[in-house]
């Protein structure tokens, strides 16, 4: 009899978890890939990229549930190690002007957001600027962006299935697992 | 032990219901924008599905009208403009989860309106648009 209460209990509980989950993701957003992100495991710390000119781990295994909503809403969210903490600061500085679009969002979000990007970014070492002397925003004007793209030829870049340098799933398969092994590169033909 | 299960029986049951207050109506957010309107709009009756429609599909001034991600039909996926990133139905009537949080509906209009009209909606334009959106059958 004992052994059926604890089941009882278990069940409700259990029924108690789910309803919880079904009304929060209902209530939280459209973003169905939150759950298999989080999920994600395996990748080795934040790794710096183009350390030893190939690209390493930029370990989004460290992932914010908030960053992962928001800045994968219009594109990629792209992983906190691909700017220097001064360019995230700047670009998340002026989000009603984000490359043409207004991306705007509210100081809750932004207190959610900024630390994650700043604490796993990439190092000062990397800090470019602008012809203006101010903090490099596109990740893709980066000299490291550059020089690990090298080989990449302008047909590719132009291809319908690229199309712009910043669609990096185009080839980086598993980038939004924050994997730019090129193991995982697949370049289309 | 029975006091246990009434107890955890009680909680699924309140916790159900408060994440119900979080969780609104297309209808619900379309009446307080209506409410809205009465008080800055003079003369003001209804929202326009028609009107709506017009102005979801026109551009203002810009390169961009709502049309040019949403696509000049809100029940079939859109693509985004300069990303080509896919973004799901626009009307509530192909996207249950549209429509459905206050918040988020604000965000989007002010973000959205300000690549289209370069300036942020007023209360009729949003309830125009989400008139034809909620008008249109799948």
């Amino acid at each position: 009899m004992r052994k059926l209460h604890k089941f009882l209990v278990l069940g409700l509980l259990a029924t108690a978890l789910t309803s919880l989950g079904v009304f929060q993701a209902y209530a939280d957003d459209d973003e169905d890939e939150k759950q298999e992100y989080s999920e994600h495991k395996g990748d080795k710390g934040r790794g710096e990229h183009g350390e030893k000119g190939e690209a390493k781990n930029l370990g989004v295994k460290l992932t914010n549930e908030t960053w992962k909503t928001e800045c994968s809403a219009c594109h990629m969210a792209y992983p906190p190690g691909l700017l220097p903490a001064a360019s995230w600061q700047a670009l998340m500085g002026d989000l009603p002007n984000h490359f043409g679009t207004d991306a705007s969002l509210d100081d809750q979000v932004m207190k959610e957001i900024l630390p994650f990007l700043t604490e796993n970014a990439a190092s000062e070492r990397r800090q470019e600027t602008n012809k203006d002397g101010k903090p490099m925003l596109r990740i893709t004007e980066t000299q490291w962006f550059k020089k690990e793209h090298d080989e990449i030829s302008a047909a590719t870049w132009k291809s319908d299935k690229v199309k712009s340098a910043s669609n990096c799933l185009a080839c980086h398969t598993t980038a939004e697992q924050g994997n730019f092994d090129e193991d995982n590169v697949k370049i289309p033909r | 032990m029975v006091k246990n299960i009434l107890l955890i029986t009680l909680s699924v049951v309140t916790l159900a219901s408060m994440n119900t207050v979080y969780a609104e109506t297309p209808q619900q957010i379309l009446d307080n924008y209506r409410t809205q309107a009465k008080t800055e709009v003079a003369n003001f009756k209804d929202f326009s599905a028609t009107n709506g429609e017009t102005f979801f599909k026109n551009t203002h001034g810009s390169d961009w009208s709502c049309a040019t991600c949403h696509t000049s039909n809100p029940l079939k996926q859109g693509k985004h403009a300069s990303t080509s990133k896919a973004i799901d139905p626009l009307s509530p009537n192909a996207n249950a989860k549209r429509f459905t949080e206050p918040a988020k509906v604000e965000k989007w209009f002010k973000r959205n309106c300000k690549d289209v009209l370069k300036r942020e909606c007023t209360t009729l334009e949003k309830g125009d648009v989400m008139a034809y959106l909620m008008a249109l059958k799948p």
